[in-house]
């Protein structure tokens, strides 16, 4: 008799032999004649300008997750406002702690510059003795992005 | 590759037989193309909701060239469009039909003369495989070009085609 993973592993056969039957039976019968403009991508019909992937400025991805922290922070103060009252100073010192934390990061993100849109050229460490490291071409390229 | 796509020089009784299963599965779900370009599709939509029903026919409308058999061409192919109707045309996937709705994309309609902007007849860019006249067409119009199409359909064949 089958054990209860034995089923399990019926399953998985049936299910196997489901799809590639499917896929096996499309490709013996279908047409395949392919040329340049059908393998084109689809863009509601306008002919595609360049490549699908796109590289977005990294800038986007600091300023949106920024936005995500202060955004989350927001929507936990209004719930504590609504209940300050009944909680009293317990919950006036966890929201301190809670808002210090975040101006830690807030003061970093500051200092570091993030806020501003043309963003100040890193300041790359240089090693000139010890292990030998010199300044990646990688940190290069980006200051010059 | 398509393995037993027209490899065969005549139909035998097991060929035939694949045929008529594959033009019955083929013409029984004709997956649209989603598009409208004037009064006509206005007709199309008619025909696809509840009172005409395309969805008996096994009409079903896509969003995507990709996943769609038939193209409804429903309405005034102005060049600009043209293009597009050829780049969509292409990036659909065989077995593919086009049915022409409406004496714009039949022949340009009533801007056959003076239609300084309007493409005379979509067939001048794309195969067209069932004309519908009209203008625009009733449902029950398009329903009969599809029906048309099924008829066309079923007499397909993997067999090599013969020359006439």
């Amino acid at each position: 008799m089958l054990t209860e993973f034995g089923r399990v592993f019926v399953f998985l056969i049936v299910g196997a032999v489901f799809v590639a039957g499917g896929l096996i039976t499309a490709w013996l019968i279908r047409p395949h004649r392919p040329y340049p403009s059908k393998l084109s991508t689809y863009e509601c019909g306008e002919t595609p300008v360049g490549d699908t992937r796109v590289r977005f400025n990294i800038r986007f991805y600091v300023v949106a997750l920024i936005f995500l922290i202060f955004d989350v922070e927001v929507v936990f103060l209004f719930p504590w406002a609504l209940v300050y009252k009944n909680l009293g100073w317990f919950a006036f010192i966890e929201m301190v702690v809670f808002l210090a934390i975040l101006f830690v990061g807030y003061a970093y993100v500051w200092r570091k510059g993030d806020l501003d849109w043309d963003k100040p050229a890193p300041k790359v460490p240089k090693y000139e003795k010890g292990l030998g490291v010199r300044e990646s071409p990688l940190v290069e390229e980006s200051v010059a992005l | 590759m398509g393995l037993l796509d027209q490899k065969f020089e005549n139909g035998n009784v097991v060929i035939t037989s694949l045929d008529n299963l594959l033009n019955w599965a083929r013409l029984s779900s004709l997956w649209g193309m989603q598009f409208g370009l004037a009064c006509c599709a206005i007709e199309m939509m008619a025909t696809g909701a509840s009172h005409y029903d395309f969805d008996r026919f096994g009409v079903f409308f896509r969003g995507t060239p990709r996943q769609s058999d038939v193209m409804i061409v429903a309405g005034t192919v102005t060049l600009k469009m043209a293009e597009r109707i050829k780049t969509l045309f292409d990036q659909m996937s065989e077995p593919r039909y086009v049915i022409s709705m409406g004496s714009c994309s039949n022949c340009g309609g009533p801007y056959w003369e003076h239609g300084y902007h309007v493409l005379k007849g979509v067939d001048r860019i794309i195969p067209v495989d069932v004309y519908v006249p009209g203008c625009p067409p009733r449902p029950e119009a398009l329903m009969e070009g599809l029906m048309k199409l099924q008829e066309k359909i079923r007499g397909e064949s993997l067999a090599l085609k013969k020359r006439a």
